[in-house]
């Protein structure tokens, strides 16, 4: 049985899956309804086929390989799903499986508007390509994949045409994407040069043959590559505006999982393929994990668009993930294979924390902003007396994404802390990087909090501050189903942390750099201990303790107050009449923090005064202030976008419609190849 | 004395014992005011009158304003059951770390701003961004405080960190030093005092904490100012424990224990009354000055863990 599952057969089983639900909506497409169930109940079955799939190949200890013949020199279909590939397939499709459940709920309110056929198409094209991204292992065949996942996402940012920014941000991500293409393919060209294959496996084999410089260069060209589709700082510049762009639940898959084929192949780079790990790429990998999450959730608490405030979140937790790479970098360049293992398994726990959590909650913020029809969370409010469940399940996302226990956030970023701390053991010069990322990953932790009680009290709590709000139902069955499983998901996997890292470690100890490394300390359900005792957490524990304390309290309360009774009345208005106006905002929220940091984030601020009397300025009719904190890396691709706007110009002057001169050109071309032949 | 005594004497001394800390306090501080001062159990009398009143609660508030004190409380309890308080024999493996202890106390902290936003008053919105903004910028102080008594001590089990704090060589002073001012500044953030906010104003202008609860009534109140008397001993056992750690029972003996209890009552007294001195010696600061303060008590934190060799 397992054996047929893992064969061929199961791989090509549930790819054909989101083939059927690819064209099947593309057929359907005449009938809104039906293109919706025929696409996204297809790619919730492929998911669910893969999530089988991977988490059979995980845990059976076997690495399904199969290889079709193409007709093409060194590009063959090379399907072989190791335990990291099958980590990643599995992570993917199970964010994928109740994104797809979502949308069957959440789709209908594109219909009439835009054509459902062609979004179940990108999305199944879009979710079998992420697939095999993570399971590739040529790599001309990954780049086609890498390309079709790259396509299928940009057309699904753009699905919602008629708003013009959003083409705009599907440029944006367009060329930023292709830009990291080139640097993806450079990469292999560099491996390709050093070890004449493009195969995974012989590059491996023959690592011996690339010398440190090479792994040096292909390492820095891959980390740009990949960098810019992980969303590091300051590469993210795409994703801000491409997130938010897309439908709810794309957003979701997007933003949870997509980003994360950067991380994959960074690991695969990084301890799996390249030999002569450095020092420094440690170094450099730990200092772009602390600026992006430093920088990822302070323009997330600048920001009050809900999904370009969670898409900043994305690079917060992409800059933790980093944290973890980076310090299992340096652990594997000073030789302790241990040391680096605990680093990567926090890595990989995050990975996998970050997509539950971030998918949640774009899905419940989708949900919201299905209802409301503005992502501008200052005309919310009060939004959790509609919308209980909704509420309920973002109010969880909210609290894991912030690192709050018992929540699965808060062991990833445990374990990200202790691989930090070993580090601060270290020598001086090296130990004061890894403390200020220590200090970097506090702080993150703190602004994240603020961040989330920001969204969430000014989405979900006091009085609606838009007629909207009021008009608001809760989410259909699908949708509300997908955002109950993936909040207990949060709970279940926090609860179970120990038996995860294990399999996590199961999944890192296949890698070249770290075969035969055993976790450092014991990881069991019930306690986690890293380095003979020097942290110990059990996740249930502190679980049962929190439970413990609220049944203590409520039984106390309950028999000292037996009593008393609980009338309502109206908020205390210091006796004006009190209206929505008198809340809080996001941005008022946000306000004192940027005001604190404002000579790193120059926030700007127009005030604008309208006058009854213009010539005399006696009497104001309005005030108008507007703040705004732009992205401050953007001045970075400035001078880069207006050097090209000139060499554009430049060289358009070549192409002066004169066939005579394009003649010449060729000659010209002619002679120079000819000398270069002959030299 | 029997092993499960000393768990319920470690679980029960910080709910018990916090309004009377929060009493002491406001005694000293009326003695340095030429007041005559409430009694230092006053605070108790307060708390059994609340959980005998009726409630008023707005109509705007959702489940959250009435969930949260029960969270934002029973965070302190469990908190409280987790640290270095008379015995080293406590040390459990299950959560006495110190990652856990900080990251709960921002799960109370989440709750509280939360519970603040609720009712849609101006002055919960206020106290809430205030609070978050002081709770985020402590964060780093207050971990890099801690971490250098854990590399110190190599564990990160805060009694573990207690019970090896007493037999550090001398050369770690100046780390231990530095780390102990840090750990006051970010005390003082985080249990809402001097300099960062006033306990006894309702002047909507410079409240923090008391602004996020000023909805409440009955119960509800009670549960709240109980849980920030609970914090305000837990953050100054933690200071004494940690800093000052001679004295703490090493073994099960009753009369040990009973020392070690007194000790603590001691530690902790002084404690409080130098922050009630403090309090009265300083004038409150301007909130864009606070992350002044807590931003050097990050720095401390680095330069003491930089200067460990």
């Amino acid at each position: 049985m397992i054996t047929l599952l893992l064969s061929s057969t199961g791989f090509f089983g549930f790819l054909s899956l989101f083939l059927v639900g690819a064209l099947g909506s593309l057929l359907c497409m005449r009938r809104d309804a039906l293109a919706n169930y025929v696409g996204n109940s297809f790619a919730a079955l492929g998911s669910l086929g893969a999530l089988v799939f991977s988490f059979v190949a995980l845990t059976s200890g076997r690495a399904p390989t199969f290889t079709l013949p193409a007709a093409l020199p060194w590009l063959n279909f090379s399907i072989h799903i190791d335990p990291l590939s099958a980590f990643f397939m599995m992570v993917i499709s199970l964010i994928s499986v109740f994104c797809s459940i979502y949308a069957l709920g959440y789709v209908r309110h594109f219909y009439g508007t835009y054509n459902i056929g062609s979004l179940g198409f990108f999305f199944n094209v879009f979710i079998a390509s992420t697939l095999l991204v993570a399971s590739a292992h040529n790599a001309l065949l990954f780049l086609i994949v890498w390309e079709l996942m790259a396509l299928s996402s940009f057309f699904l940012v753009i699905y919602e045409h008629k708003q013009k920014e959003n083409v705009e941000a599907g440029y944006l991500y367009f060329i930023m994407t292709h830009t990291g293409t080139a640097f993806i393919l450079m990469s292999f060209l560099l491996l390709f040069r050093a070890t004449g294959s493009f195969d995974f496996d012989t590059i491996r084999a023959s690592g011996a043959m690339i010398s440190p410089l090479m792994a040096s260069l292909i390492f820095v060209s891959a980390l740009i590559g990949f960098g810019i589709k992980t969303g590091i700082i300051p590469l993210h510049i795409w994703l801000p505006s491409a997130h938010p762009a897309a439908p709810s639940h794309v957003s979701a898959v997007m933003s949870g999982v997509m980003i994360k084929t950067g991380i994959y192949m960074l690991v695969r780079i990084g301890f799996d393929l390249l030999p002569h790990t450095q020092l420094w790429w440690g170094f450099l990998v730990i200092t772009l994990g602390a600026v992006s999450s430093i920088f990822g959730v302070l323009y997330a608490l600048a920001e009050h668009d809900i999904k370009r405030l969670l898409a900043y979140h994305s690079i917060e937790n992409i800059g933790i993930i980093f944290l973890g790479l980076g310090s299992a970098l340096v652990f594997a360049a000073l030789n302790q294979p241990t040391l680096a293992l605990l680093g990567l398994v926090a890595a990989l726990f995050h990975t996998l924390n970050h997509a539950i959590f971030k998918a949640l909650l774009f899905l419940a913020g989708g949900a919201a902003v299905g209802q409301v029809h503005t992502r501008n969370i200052e005309r919310y409010g009060g939004l959790i007396r509609f919308m209980p469940v909704t509420a309920l399940c973002f109010l969880i996302g909210a609290m894991a994404i912030s690192g709050l226990p018992p929540f699965n956030g808060f062991f990833s970023e445990w374990l990200t802390f202790q691989a930090l701390f070993v580090g601060a053991a270290l020598s001086l010069p090296t130990k004061m990087l890894f403390v200020v990322a220590i200090a970097a990953l506090a702080y993150t932790g703190g602004l994240a909090a603020a961040c989330f009680v920001k969204a969430f009290g000014a989405i979900f709590l006091a009085r609606p501050r838009s007629e909207a709000v009021s008009h608001a139902v809760e989410a259909t069955f699908p949708m509300q189903f997908a955002m109950a499983m993936l909040a207990s998901l949060t709970v279940i996997v926090g609860f179970c942390a120990g038996k995860i890292s294990l399999m996590l470690a199961g999944v890192a100890t296949s890698m070249q750099a770290l075969s035969g490394a055993a976790l450092p300390g014991h990881f069991i359900l019930a306690e986690v201990s890293v380095r003979e005792g020097f942290a110990t957490l059990s996740m249930p524990a502190v679980l049962a303790v929190l439970l413990m304390a609220l049944g203590a309290i409520g039984l106390l309360t309950a028999i000292l107050s037996r009593k008393q009774c609980v009338t309502t009345g109206p908020t205390w208005d210091c006796g004006t009449a009190l209206t929505p106006r008198m809340e809080i905002t996001a941005t008022g929220f946000s306000h004192s923090i940027i005001v604190v940091l404002r000579s790193v984030l120059r926030p700007t601020r127009q005030s604008a005064v309208e006058y009854h009397d213009a010539a005399l300025r006696y009497f104001p009719k309005s005030r108008s202030v507007h703040f705004a904190t732009p992205d401050v890396f953007l001045a970075l691709y400035r001078p880069i976008s207006r050097g090209m706007t000139r060499l554009s110009a430049d060289v358009r002057r070549i192409q002066n419609g004169n066939v005579n001169a394009y003649i010449l050109y060729i000659a010209l071309t002619l002679l120079i190849l000819l000398f270069i032949l002959a030299w | 004395m029997h092993i499960t005594l000393l768990w319920i004497l470690q679980i029960v001394f910080i709910p018990a014992l916090s309004p009377f800390a929060i009493g002491l306090t406001r005694l000293i501080k009326a003695k340095f005011q030429n007041r005559k001062g409430a009694s230092p159990l006053q605070p108790y009398r307060d708390l059994w009158k609340l959980f005998h009143k009726d409630e008023v609660v707005s109509e705007d508030a959702s489940w959250i304003f009435a969930f949260a004190p029960y969270v934002v409380f029973g965070v302190t309890l469990a908190i409280g059951a987790m640290i270095p308080l008379v015995s080293t024999v406590l040390v459990t493996g299950l959560a006495g770390d110190f990652l856990v202890i900080v990251y709960l106390v921002a799960l109370g902290t989440f709750w509280l701003a939360l519970a603040g936003m609720d009712t849609g008053s101006a002055f919960g919105g206020f106290g809430s961004s205030r609070e978050m903004m002081v709770a985020a910028f402590t964060e780093g102080g207050l971990v890099l405080s801690l971490l250098t008594l854990v590399l110190l001590a190599g564990t990160t089990n805060l009694t573990g960190v207690a019970a090896a704090v007493a037999g550090l060589p001398f050369a770690d002073v100046a780390s231990v030093t530095l780390a102990g001012v840090a750990f006051v500044i970010a005390m003082l953030a985080e249990t809402s005092r001097y300099p960062f906010d006033n306990p006894a104003t309702h002047l909507e202008l410079t409240m923090i904490h008391e602004a996020m609860i000023l909805e409440y009534s009955g119960k509800r109140l009670a549960l709240m100012e109980w849980a920030a008397a609970n914090k305000y001993l837990i953050f100054i056992s933690l200071g004494t424990t940690l800093f000052f750690p001679w004295g703490m029972a090493h073994t099960l003996g009753t009369g040990a224990i009973a020392l070690s209890v007194a000790i603590l009552l001691l530690k902790d007294a002084l404690l409080c009354a130098a922050i009630a001195t403090l309090e009265s010696s300083i004038a409150k600061l301007r909130i864009f000055r606070l992350p002044d303060l807590l931003f050097t008590a990050c720095i401390l934190g680095l330069i003491a863990i930089g200067l460990i060799a």
